[in-house]
Parts: C-alpha cells; structure tokens; sequence
C-alpha cells in the first residue's frame, strides 16, 4: 500500500453527503428542532409536568406563563405542554408513516415502470393519473371518509394519496438513469433486469426520490391535521395537534395564543423537515 | 466483376479457424417509426440501419466512419443488441446469433464488449472503480474475490495503480483515467470483439494517443477484435485494417485502410477524405468539401442517397439505387455507386 499524501481510501457518496450538510447551517438547525420534537415526543410520559388527559373546570384557558403550566391550560384546563408534547407522538406518526409507505411501495412501482417502459409504464402511470384528478386534500378526505375515521384508516389514505406523486418522481428520474451508458454497459453484460435494477439503478434513483419524500412529510402532517380537524383522523380525546386545532377553536377570540399553539408546532415542523429537505438536495449535488 | 458483399462465404470446415470471421453481419436492418401525426396517411420510418452487411477477420480492427447521424452508433447497438433488428443474421465465429443451434446472447455478449464516447456517463456515478469492472464477471459466475483480484490486476494492466484507483468513485477520475477503467470494465468479461464507439472522441489528444496505443497493445497481447468506429479519420487510419464508409444507414464502401485511403471511389468518401485537415500546406484547400446536409434519413429518396450532394451525379443516380460492387480487380474493395460500374459513361 502506498504511504504519504495520497490516500488509498475513498469517501463513499453517503460520506460526501454528509460531509457537505455540515456547510448548510439552516438544515442542521432544522434537524436540530426536529431531533428535539421527536425526542419531546418519545419520552412524552417520563417528560411531560402532567397527565395529558387530567381535565379541571377551574382551570380553563389559563394564559401562557401561568403557574404551574408552562404553555397555559386549554378549553378543558388541561395543560397545553404535556398535550404538545403527546401530541407531537401521533403528529409525528401521521407525517413520517404514509410518506415512508408511500415510499417504499411508490419507488418499487416508479422503478418497474420506468426501468421496463412500454405497456407495463402505460399501465401503471395512467392507472396513478386518476388519482391525480382529484387535489390531493379532497381525495384524503374521500378515502379517509370512506373508509371511516380513525388513525389507521387515515394512515393508509395519506398513503394512498401520496403514492402517486412519489411514482412520478421516481419513474422520471429511473427512466433518465435508463438512457445512460452505464446501465447499456450492465445490460450488455447480460445480466439480469432484478440485477441492473438493484445494482445500478437503485442506488441513483433512491437519492432524488429520498429528498422529494422528505419534503413530503410536511405534507403530510399538514394533511393528518386537516383530517382529524374533520372529525377523520384521530378521536378525542386523544392529543393530536390538528384535532387540539380544532378543538381550541372556540377560543380563538379570548385566548387567541393558546389556540395559535398546536398550528405554531405544525407550522414549526413542517418547516423544519422542507429546510432539511432543502439541505439534503443541495448536499447531494456532488458534483460541485 | 460483381462480387456481392451481401452473402459473405461462410466457411464451414473452418468454423472457429483462424480463416472464419470472427462477425459476419447480414442484411441488418433497423427503421425507427416515427411517431406524431394522428391521422398521418402511410407510417413514417427513420431508415437508420439500411441492409447493413460487413465481416470482420479475426485479429483485425475494422474502422467504421461517417458523418454524425449516418447510424455507426447505431449499427454497433443492434450488433450488441442494445437494440433488437428488425431484419439481419448475425454469425460469430461460426455460430448463428440468438438462434438455434448457435450460440445464445447471454453467452454473445460476454464474447462482445463496448466502450462509449462518454466515459463518465457510461460508469455507475455510486459503484467504486473495483465494484464497476467486478460486476460483468460476477454476472457470469465468477466468486466476488476472485472477480474483484481480477479487477485489480486489470486496472494495473490499463496503467492505473490499484492501490490508488481501486476503491475510488468516476467523479475522482479525469477523462482518460475513466476511459481506461471502461476498457478495464469491457476486458474483464475476456471478449473477443470490443466495439469502440467513438471511444477516444471525447479525450484530448495526448490522452488520446495513450488511450489508443493502450489498445493497440491489448489487441494483440489477447487476440481481440475492434469494430472502431470514429468520425476522425486520422484515428482510423492509425487503428484500422479495414474501413467501412457509412452514409444515411447504408455501406458506400469498404476496403483495406490503404486502398481507401490512397484510391478511394466513392465520391463521398473522397470528399470525407479531403477534408482531412493536412500539415502540407500544398495539400490545403479552401473549396468546402461537401455543400448541403445529408437527406432527411424518414423515407430516403430513391436512388442513390448521396445524389443531392454528389458533384458527380447522374440521371441513373437518381433513380436506381446502386449495389455494392468491387472496384475493378480489387475484390476485398467495394463500392456502392454507379460510377464505379460504368466508368465509360459516367467519367
């Protein structure tokens, strides 16, 4: 082995990755907020002041900074923090869960279509363009409505609705891959489809289709509010932030920041994973 | 004297003998539709492959060239099958291609290997150096240990250290360090015949140089075969024992590297030839070479294809379509013009 100012051992793509995020202070900041959530939100029992569910007639809409609750009580005197905190567990759930599904079934579905084209894309694409005549909240609602409330049932209607979309990103960029040298270089090698796939086109379809995902996952959460608001998604009295959106909606006029909350934490969230997702992409340009 | 190239002797006591060519191609064909006008009367086809027939001896390189857009590229896709024909034979070594009783593509493919124009496009941007040149072997049985020490050793062969280049990524590598990794790649499968395709066009010349005498060396240290195909005819003079003249998807003409290039007969190969940049300024010429563009290659016209740009063109020419023929007692040159058939008429 050679010794001195050249080093044998390369950096893989991951590594370079990684290496460049270090230069995007607004993502790392970003994945600083949402480390701190999620944490929030695992150890929401042995973390939070209070019991979620402990309501007190005296208490009702105590303001922020009040005694005792740090982010004040809501319309049932329940306090606000430890529902935040409870809340951000199934918040979390509904955002990461149907995007990561949808990911997994969507990149398998883009791959197939957009490695073997012909009448197998036809199929697939043109069966996914029906979901796209419907916006994606309408069609949420439809499928979630249909099949009745519940976190289950709207997981799997999130999931629905983000399938499609994530097929599209991933049939453009493998059919991209497709045309180049490399992969006619791999077919020329007579090898199998299964084995081109998960050799050379995975790895160059994962990335893109990885950071349009995570930009998914505001979406996502904004979604899962949106249902539950409408009585879809998860029951009281169980915390979610869109259901407490909801719920502390009568007291928008009297108490108008601790209504606000639960949106703040969405809104919080949901920025922070586009910026990270942001962070991710530019990373990812390695070529720079 | 016709001496039809289109049914290439096929010697049969000679199969897998030194005088049996290593590719015989036949009446290869390929016309892509043309896709568009709902209503359109007749189905538009690009003729990009147009009755295609040559040999290649074993040992030898033959030089394919023509403008860009006259289906050299092409033609070195449907023989590799990148892209399927839609009429043509194909015999290596012998054995029919794809069909029965000859030999099969999966094992075809690992006999015939390719190197692209595009040396960074053609390596997986996520697989190292070792992991790219590994993987044909792999495919075809070979244990990852043993593929990835012959990987090594070839990387050493191609004059890249395998200490310093194995374990690196394409976006490390310069031009023609990535070129002598595609070629490490294509020579891990020990093929027979290596499809250049343009593979030096892209390289400076110094590298080129390089890359070129790396080949020539390799050639003859395994025996290999070069279909090389260039539209830089000091390349392909340099490299070639044969040359094949491509114009709009069909041969004009083919012949020994020397006689092309000393006596050529086709009128388009002479003005391909002189407008080969010359350091002896007598030689130098300020007349263009060729006026117009080739025809539009969807429904070629009748006739010759190069009658709206010959200097030389005649009333035949524009209505029959001339044969390849030899080229009057020199039977391994041939030519596809009438001028070369009647020259007491044409002149």
């Amino acid at each position: 082995m050679t010794e001195g100012t050249h080093s044998s051992k390369s950096m893989g793509y991951w590594q370079v990755v990684l290496r460049q995020l270090k230069h995007e202070p607004l993502a790392l900041i970003s994945a600083g907020v949402l480390m701190i959530l999620i944490i929030a939100a695992i150890f929401a029992p042995w973390l939070a002041p209070a019991d979620p569910f402990k309501a007190s007639m005296l208490k009702r809409l105590l303001p922020i900074g009040s005694q005792g609750y740090l982010l004040g009580t809501d319309e049932l005197g329940r306090d606000m923090l430890t529902r935040l905190m409870y809340g951000g567990r199934l918040s979390l759930v509904m955002g990461i869960v149907p995007v990561f599904s949808a990911f997994c079934i969507g990149t398998t579905l883009g791959l197939l279509a957009g490695y073997l084209g012909g009448r197998v894309n036809m199929v697939i694409m043109r069966t996914l363009d029906i979901f796209y005549a419907f916006p994606s909240v309408l069609l949420a609602v439809a499928i979630s409505g249909a099949l009745g409330p519940g976190l289950s049932n709207s997981l799997i209607a999130l999931t629905l609705v983000f399938i499609p979309q994530i097929v599209r990103v991933a049939e453009s960029v493998t059919t991209q891959v497709r045309q180049l040298d490399y992969i006619e270089a791999a077919r020329m090698s007579g090898a199998s489809a299964f084995s081109i796939i998960r050799v050379h086109v995975l790895g160059n379809v994962l990335g893109p289709v990885f950071v349009y995902a995570t930009g998914l996952l505001s979406v996502s959460m904004i979604l899962a509010s949106g249902l539950s608001f409408l009585g879809l998604g998860v029951k009281p009295p169980e915390p979610e932030w869109g259901l407490m959106l909801n719920t502390l909606r009568s007291a928008i006029y009297s108490k108008p920041f601790i209504a606000a909350l639960p949106g703040a934490f969405i809104f919080l969230t949901s920025i922070a994973f586009n910026l990270l997702a942001d962070g991710v992409r530019s990373a990812m340009d390695i070529k720079k | 004297m016709m001496v039809q190239e289109n049914t290439p002797i096929l010697n049969t006591q000679d199969r897998g003998g030194p005088a049996q060519p290593l590719l015989v191609v036949n009446d290869l064909k390929k016309y892509f539709p043309v896709r568009g006008e709902l209503f359109a009367k007749e189905k538009k086809f690009v003729h990009a492959v147009d009755n295609v027939s040559f040999s290649v001896s074993k040992g030898k390189t033959l030089g394919i060239v023509g403008e860009s857009g006259c289906g050299k590229s092409t033609t070195a896709k449907l023989i590799a099958r990148l892209i399927n024909p839609d009429s043509g034979k194909m015999v290596f070594d012998g054995d029919g291609v794809a069909e029965y009783g000859g030999i099969d593509l999966k094992e075809f493919r690992r006999n015939l290997q390719m190197v692209f124009q595009d040396s960074f496009a053609s390596l997986n941007p996520r697989l190292t150096i070792e992991q790219t040149i590994a993987y044909g072997p792999t495919v075809h049985g070979v244990s990852k240990l043993e593929a990835s020490i012959q990987a090594r050793a070839l990387l050493q062969r191609v004059g890249l250290a395998p200490e310093l280049f194995a374990s690196r990524y394409p976006h490390e590598l310069s031009g023609g360090q990535r070129q002598r990794v595609n070629i490490a790649r294509a020579l891990a499968y020990q093929p027979r015949l290596v499809i250049l395709d343009e593979a030096v066009a892209a390289l400076d010349k110094s590298v080129q140089a390089q890359v070129l005498n790396l080949l020539q060396e390799l050639k003859t240290e395994r025996q290999l075969t070069y279909l090389f195909i260039s539209h830089d005819l000091h390349v392909v003079r340099y490299m070639s024992d044969d040359v094949m003249v491509m114009y709009l998807g069909q041969v004009v003409e083919k012949g020994p590297v020397d006689r092309i290039f000393s006596h050529a007969a086709h009128p388009y190969t002479q003005a391909l030839l002189s407008a080969i940049p010359s350091m002896d300024p007598n030689k130098r010429t300020l007349k263009p070479p060729l006026e117009g563009d080739p025809p539009n290659p969807i429904n070629p016209p009748a006739g010759c294809r190069f009658q709206n740009r010959c200097p030389k063109v005649k009333d035949n020419c524009r209505s029959i379509s001339p044969k390849l023929a030899a080229v009057g007692e020199e039977l391994d040159h041939i030519v596809a013009c009438h001028l070369n058939l009647d020259p007491h008429t044409y002149g």
